[in-house]
């Protein structure tokens, strides 16, 4: 029966090619802009570490300046933390693991010794870090391991590459054990990652959640013995005292602290224990703003920072608007066309199909039309996203269509297509088979 | 034009007017809101910055190894930038308008108020910076070498003269002249002197509406690790050529070092509102799709009616009706249909509006972009049933006693 429907459902789509098309077109335009918006939507939004999310937490402190809030348009507390209280809470060790880190930029001097590629000095993103930054983001290793606990408290001068700079530097072959020289310092080979590229890095959303990827990771006390700049985001609310140990012993704010905390009890535990440490604080005159510390878990964390832009939520309600208007175009235009049909479904009734059959017949007609806008609608997403990777630079490496994304879109433009079936339809079916026959 | 039959038939088919109704009043309120939001970012991109963007460009170098003397290198550097033939001035700069990366700081008129006046972008420059930015100063004089000085982590206070902005000069002192007037940098230290106003330097962050006219200028160097940057003017039309000798020869003069990639001032400008463009081409296809797609719907739906009433149509034309009235009546039809949606797409139009108000704190719409999408809808309504009204006019009266 399915099959016989099907026949006639193509049958009568040949009948009216034009309008046939119309629909079809009608139906991938408005799939194609919502798919597309959606897409990025879910990729910026999406949980980008979902076996762990909830137990990676953002440590938060409010050590601003007693007159003024750190975010006095939308209450948030500072999103880094100063030398100070990093040092400490990473001395302390009361989370299950923690880390203090920032961003480096550090000038490469290739040995160009004949043992690699010929390779021009050139400036790279770094990471300083603590050990427990590898097993916390859960970065996959090629060759070698994080370096130690104790190379972190000796200021070991060991660095972690990633894939692509051991590409540059050692043509991938396994570089650890090996030398690399960053701004006059030699830096002995620990381990390699793999390919590891989040969709969003939400380990540091200080200066924008999808700019480049690190190139490699140094151990964070290296990096401060050598006093290694920060080149990401640094706030103070007054001038810190002058020379590099005035500034470690500011209250400017530029590292990133994370907490790994395993269940909600040691979650409750640690906030107590940041409580307490602030209390502490206050004694030496520090920390003169009314007691406040967050601790926010990725998925907060992206929310609370707004990683998804206000323009790809606007884009992404446009869209459905659209994809609306489609959906409202479709019902007109397959309405007409099925009340053309009266003669033809008043002479089926006539001849004994039930209303029940005539239903299914024309809903797998408007199912067809469903599919058809879905595939056509998959191939113009694909434009899209071409398109929205040209607009935005820095989304290149994140909107790609995957097969969820793909099963989505197909699903949605028959859900809609079909939607859209079954107001004229049923009006189809009501057709009064006397009334139909009578007028022929 | 008699609107009754149009109106009774109409009645007769209210499904298919809902639709095209509700079509329409959707298409407009998203049109009229896309349109704004599009003449909202075509201005923001518009503000000038105060530059002379056309033949500016900037270049970096970050020096390495222990050898390596920052001052020295810049005063090198600086030397054989503005000897090179074609440059017009060169200077150190530690940021630029629209990179949305530099320095902040808070103003206090009087050393005693706990929160700042005013915030401003930090330009730190040398007496050549305004004429290199080609920023045009309006009152005041220029630095003199002689008040020149540099910044590293450990210089203290601030310089006793500064340069600001005519937006900030209005911000301390609404309405009064801001030269000669005292300003705190730090109220923990000793007051600066404005000595001139520019008349326009953005801060580097362009969507930040507060600060982004707020601007001082500093007669400090920035002297501290091992990076710099340099803004560089040149005569009208070799700066593209002079970016790539000055990349040239900063690498050879000083080989200790990684000079980066030379930017023009109109590539800066370009990144900076490359996400408002993209926003405006987005809503730009938007638009375009939707109005092709409701014009489609009403030659759909205009096509179905008119096959639908052929035999009325010959009837009507039997009774004498000729095909200039067959014509008016399907145009007027649409006509009524679009004004039903119009109607409600006034009301979505502006709701939509404040729901974007609301979330997103954009502006109020002006009143005039639903009129004048409105005026756009009904046309656009006629043209698309002028296809299916001019077939429905040659329907021939003999039709009318024929059966199907």
């Amino acid at each position: 029966m399915f099959g016989y429907y099907l026949s006639l459902g193509l049958r009568s789509l040949r009948r009216n090619p034009v309008l046939t098309a119309l629909m079809v077109f009608g139906i991938a335009l408005g799939i194609a802009a919502s798919m597309t918006s959606l897409t990025v939507f879910h990729l910026m939004g999406s949980d980008p570490i979902p076996w762990k999310s909830d137990r990676l937490h953002v440590v938060q402190l409010d050590n601003w300046d007693i007159n003024q809030a750190y975010d006095e348009e939308k209450g948030r507390l500072p999103d880094q933390l100063t030398y100070l209280d990093a040092t400490a809470l990473m001395a302390a060790g009361r989370a299950d693991r923690q880390v203090a880190m920032y961003k480096v930029v550090l000038p490469v001097q290739p040995a160009n010794d004949g043992s690699g590629p010929e390779v021009k000095p050139y400036l790279m993103l770094g990471r300083a870090t603590y050990n427990d930054f590898f097993p916390m983001f859960e970065p996959p290793f090629r060759y070698g391991a994080p370096w130690s606990r104790e190379q972190d408290e000796a200021m070991a001068r060991v660095t972690v590459l990633t894939q692509t700079t051991n590409e540059k530097l050692f043509g991938g072959a396994d570089s650890t054990g090996k030398t690399v020289r960053f701004d006059g310092v030699d830096y002995t080979v620990v381990g390699v990652l793999d390919h590891w590229q989040p969709r969003v890095k939400y380990f540091d959303l200080t200066v924008g959640a999808l700019t480049e990827s690190e190139e490699a990771f140094i151990p964070f006390t290296t990096a401060i013995d050598l006093r290694a700049q920060s080149s990401g985001n640094n706030s103070c609310f007054k001038a810190p005292a002058p020379g590099w140990e005035g500034y470690l012993a500011s209250d400017c704010i530029w590292i990133q602290f994370w907490a790994q905390l395993d269940s909600p009890a040691r979650e409750a535990e640690y906030k107590n224990f940041l409580d307490a440490y602030v209390m502490e604080q206050k004694k030496l005159g520090r920390f003169e703003r009314p007691l406040a510390t967050l601790l926010p878990d990725v998925n907060e964390w992206i929310a609370l920072q707004e990683v998804v832009s206000r323009d790809v939520e606007i884009q992404v309600g446009l869209a459905f608007a659209f994809l609306a208007v489609c959906l409202v175009n479709t019902v007109g235009l397959l309405l007409a066309k099925f009340m053309r049909k009266s003669g033809e479904i008043g002479l089926r009734r006539a001849l004994g199909a039930s209303r029940g059959q005539l239903f299914l017949q024309h809903l797998i007609e408007a199912g067809v039309v469903g599919i058809s806008g879905g595939l056509v609608g998959l191939a113009l997403t694909g434009l899209g996203l071409m398109g929205v990777r040209a607009l935005y630079s820095e989304f290149k490496t994140i909107t790609q269509l995957d097969w969820t994304m793909v099963a989505v879109t197909l699903l949605l433009s028959v859900l809609s297509a079909t939607l859209a079936g079954l107001f004229p339809t049923w009006r189809a079916c009501r057709v009064q088979p006397a009334s139909q026959l009578k007028t022929q | 034009m008699e609107l009754r039959p149009i109106l009774s038939a109409l009645m007769r088919s209210r499904v298919a007017l809902v639709l095209l109704g509700l079509q329409i009043a959707l298409t407009l309120a998203i049109v009229c809101n896309s349109l704004f939001i599009i003449s909202e970012r075509a201005a923001l991109m518009e503000r000038p910055s105060g530059m002379n963007e056309r033949d500016t460009f900037v270049l970096a170098s970050i020096g390495f190894g222990a050898d390596f003397n920052l001052k020295n290198a810049i005063a090198d550097d600086l030397a054989m930038l503005r000897a090179l033939p074609g440059v017009v001035e060169a200077a150190p700069i530690n940021s630029l308008p629209m990179t949305n990366g530099g320095w902040s700081s808070g103003l206090s008129l009087t050393r005693e108020q706990k929160t700042s006046s005013a915030y401003s972008a930090m330009y730190f420059s040398d007496d050549h910076g305004l004429d290199a930015m080609g920023a045009r100063l309006i009152a005041g004089r220029p630095y003199r070498p002689d008040e020149l000085g540099e910044r590293s982590r450990k210089t203290k206070g601030w310089p006793p003269v500064i340069i600001i902005t005519r937006a900030l000069g209005n911000k301390l002192w609404p309405g009064q002249d801001p030269i000669g007037k005292s300003v705190w940098l730090d109220t923990d230290a000793d007051a600066s002197t404005v000595i001139g106003i520019i008349d326009r330097l953005q801060a580097p962050w362009v969507h930040n509406d507060e600060v982004v006219e707020f601007a001082t200028l500093l007669p400090e160097v920035i002297n501290e690790g091992a990076f710099i940057r340099y803004i560089i003017r040149t005569a009208p039309g070799q700066r593209d050529a002079l970016m790539k000798t000055a990349e040239a020869k900063l690498a050879e003069i000083n080989p200790n070092r990684i000079v980066r990639e030379g930017k023009t001032v109109e590539k800066i400008r370009a990144d900076a509102y490359s996400d408002d463009r993209a926003m405006m081409i987005i809503l730009g296809v938007v638009i375009a799709s939707l109005l092709i797609i409701t014009a489609l719907g009403i030659v759909g739906m205009a096509s179905f009616w008119v096959t639908q009433r052929t035999k009325q149509i010959g009837t009507r034309r039997a009774l004498g009706a000729t095909r200039g009235a067959i014509l008016r009546y399907f145009l007027a039809e649409n006509f009524v249909i679009t004004s039903i949606g119009l109607v409600l797409g006034a009301g979505l139009a502006y709701g939509f509006n404040v729901w974007l108000i609301q979330h997103y704190q954009t502006q109020a719409m002006p009143w005039y972009y639903v009129p004048v999408g409105c005026l756009s809808l009904w046309l656009l309504g006629q043209l698309a049933v002028l296809g299916p009204a001019r077939r429905a006019s040659r329907v021939p009266p003999a039709m009318a006693t024929r059966s199907i």
